[in-house]
């Protein structure tokens, strides 16, 4: 079942990814908190970019987001675009649902690496959990839930 | 500090899980308190002094409970390594003549209350929003999640075979069948049944993660000079130390994800104590999973990065072992009281009273502590 993000690119996710029903009835999807300190980050994904904070002396990237950049303590900083690519650091495969919302299993979290430097939590919905590899080389892409637009990161694109 | 101040008092509740403890986390809390304090030989109201648990009490409900004059209160911040933590305060306090008499109460009711799959309501918890916003959209919910990316990625580094986690387990529960406190006596594990138990969020199996428990503990600390005047063999705390993993509320972005609070706190309490790994009698290692056995062996400085595994593998960490690991039963087969129990476990082994687990001659015994997401500390105890 192919589900077409606000990008307009659609993402298939794998069979085992835990994506091919995102709607559990009754349940509804936890998300981050709108007006909480995570919403310039999803304010970027809304617009199909991933950015992350880049601080504007040292330049070095971080994520997540803070209010001075822990490296240098500069509290000048601005959101700048991401390439976008990365590879698979590291990831779990549940099996036994924990959350209500959540209950096709098998489904992998992924903690993915950008070429920034900087680490996500996300999700590789078109590889199969059994196939994922230390390494293997991302791209994000961005899967819209309930109105939020969710980094996602496919092996088979860029 | 080394050896200025002694755990003199020790205390558990009855540790349950099915139907409950019945009781809230406050009388349960007390149940402990009244029992270290009993073992103390002290009047309650000689404590002065309480470094609170984690959440779910308070101190002023615990003074008006037990009729305290309190002039030192304290809460840490690092979760379950508050357990450890926490004699940091105490014996600070105490070193310092800002308290004389430090009651220290961790607990909870695990099982029939707060579950921690639902973290998003965990009280007092730095990292909870960042779970919010950037975990729980993924259903990356609950700490057997979190934890095992970090084993996958060990897997990667150093090889993880199952059978070393399967090793802490077993060993882990031959020490509950010791422990008529265990509630896993009566509930030998073979390697066979741990390798066929289900998936939980793998590498994590069911038998790698911790009890849910309704449990709690107490211990007391004085100066040295005090314990002396009372009934039990002096336990000291000879060194003592906390750490924090940077950042501390968000597990993903670490350069190192083994990097972690014990990491920096094990040096530290070390050299306090003018000890070192080797000098270990046994340890009682934060066991919230088995994984964190094997991490938490080489941070705590007992091997090498990457050669845990084999260690465990070669019987150095069950019943006569050279190093035993948690003679209780720990988290895993014991009861999960956020690894106070770890504490009181180790002052019953120092004082020569553990029972059929008892290490012979144990002269000194670590302890360690660790907390979401990765929080930790270790105390060093000895027997004087």
């Amino acid at each position: 079942m192919a589900v077409k993000p606000d990008g307009g690119r659609p993402v298939t996710p794998a069979s085992g990814s835990g994506l091919a029903d995102l709607a559990v009835e009754g349940v509804p999807r936890p998300l981050p908190r709108p007006d909480g300190p995570a919403s310039e980050f999803y304010g970027w994904t809304a617009q199909g970019e991933l950015r992350f904070q880049r601080c504007g002396d040292c330049r070095r990237w971080r994520h997540l987001p803070r209010p001075l950049c822990p490296y240098c303590q500069s509290p000048n900083w601005a959101w700048e675009p991401s390439s976008g690519r990365g590879e698979v650091y590291t990831w779990t495969t549940t099996y036994r649902s924990l959350h209500p919302a959540f209950t096709q299993v098998p489904y992998a979290q992924v903690i993915v690496e950008l070429e920034e430097g900087v680490r996500m939590l996300s999700w590789v919905p078109d590889v199969d959990p059994d196939d994922l590899r230390v390494g293997m080389p991302v791209t994000v892409d961005f899967l819209t839930v309930d109105g939020v637009a969710l980094p996602v990161f496919l092996a088979g694109a860029g | 500090m080394r050896d200025l101040t002694a755990i003199a008092g020790i205390g558990e509740s009855d540790y349950c899980r099915k139907p409950g403890s019945g009781m809230s986390v406050l009388e349960l809390l007390l149940v402990a308190t009244r029992r270290a304090v009993a073992d103390a030989g002290i009047s309650a109201t000689e404590i002065d002094g309480i470094i609170t648990p984690p959440a779910w009490a308070t101190a002023e409900a615990f003074a008006a409970a037990l009729g305290l004059h309190l002039r030192y209160v304290a809460q840490p911040t690092g979760g379950g390594a508050s357990s450890v933590g926490a004699l940091q305060y105490a014996a600070s306090a105490i070193c310092t003549g800002l308290a004389s008499c430090v009651l220290v109460p961790v607990g909870w009711n695990g099982y029939s209350g707060f579950r921690v799959r639902n973290f998003e309501d965990a009280p007092n918890m730095p990292a909870a929003g960042h779970v919010v916003d950037y975990y729980v959209p993924y259903g990356s919910v609950a700490p057997p999640q979190w934890y095992s990316m970090i084993a996958t990625r060990y897997d990667h580094d150093y090889g993880l075979p199952a059978e070393a986690l399967g090793t802490v387990a077993v060993n882990t529960r031959a020490f509950a069948q010791l422990n008529d406190r265990a509630l896993m006596r009566g509930r030998p594990l073979t390697m066979e049944e741990y390798l066929a138990s289900p998936w939980i969020s793998r590498p994590y199996r069911l038998l790698d993660c911790c009890l849910e428990t309704d449990a709690a503990a107490a211990v007391i600390v004085m100066s040295t000079e005090r314990a002396r005047q009372l009934g039990h063999p002096v336990v000291s705390v000879s060194g003592i130390a906390e750490g924090h993993p940077l950042p501390a509320d968000d597990l993903v972005n670490r350069p190192d994800l083994l990097h972690v609070g014990l990491s920096d706190a094990a040096p530290r309490a070390y050299e306090m104590a003018g000890l070192g790994p080797e000098d270990a009698d046994f340890a009682q290692i934060y066991d919230c999973f088995t994984f964190e056995v094997i991490h938490q062996l080489e941070d705590a400085g007992f091997c090498g990065r990457g050669e845990a595994p084999g260690f465990v593998l070669d019987g150095h960490t069950g019943p006569g072992g050279r190093l035993p690991v948690n003679t209780h039963g720990g988290l895993l087969s014991q009861a999960h009281a956020m690894g106070l129990n770890h504490v009181v476990e180790a002052v019953r082994q120092l004082r020569h009273e553990a029972g059929a687990s008892q290490v012979d001659g144990a002269e000194i015994g670590v302890v360690t502590g660790w907390g979401d997401f990765g929080d930790g500390s270790l105390t060093v105890l000895r027997r004087l």
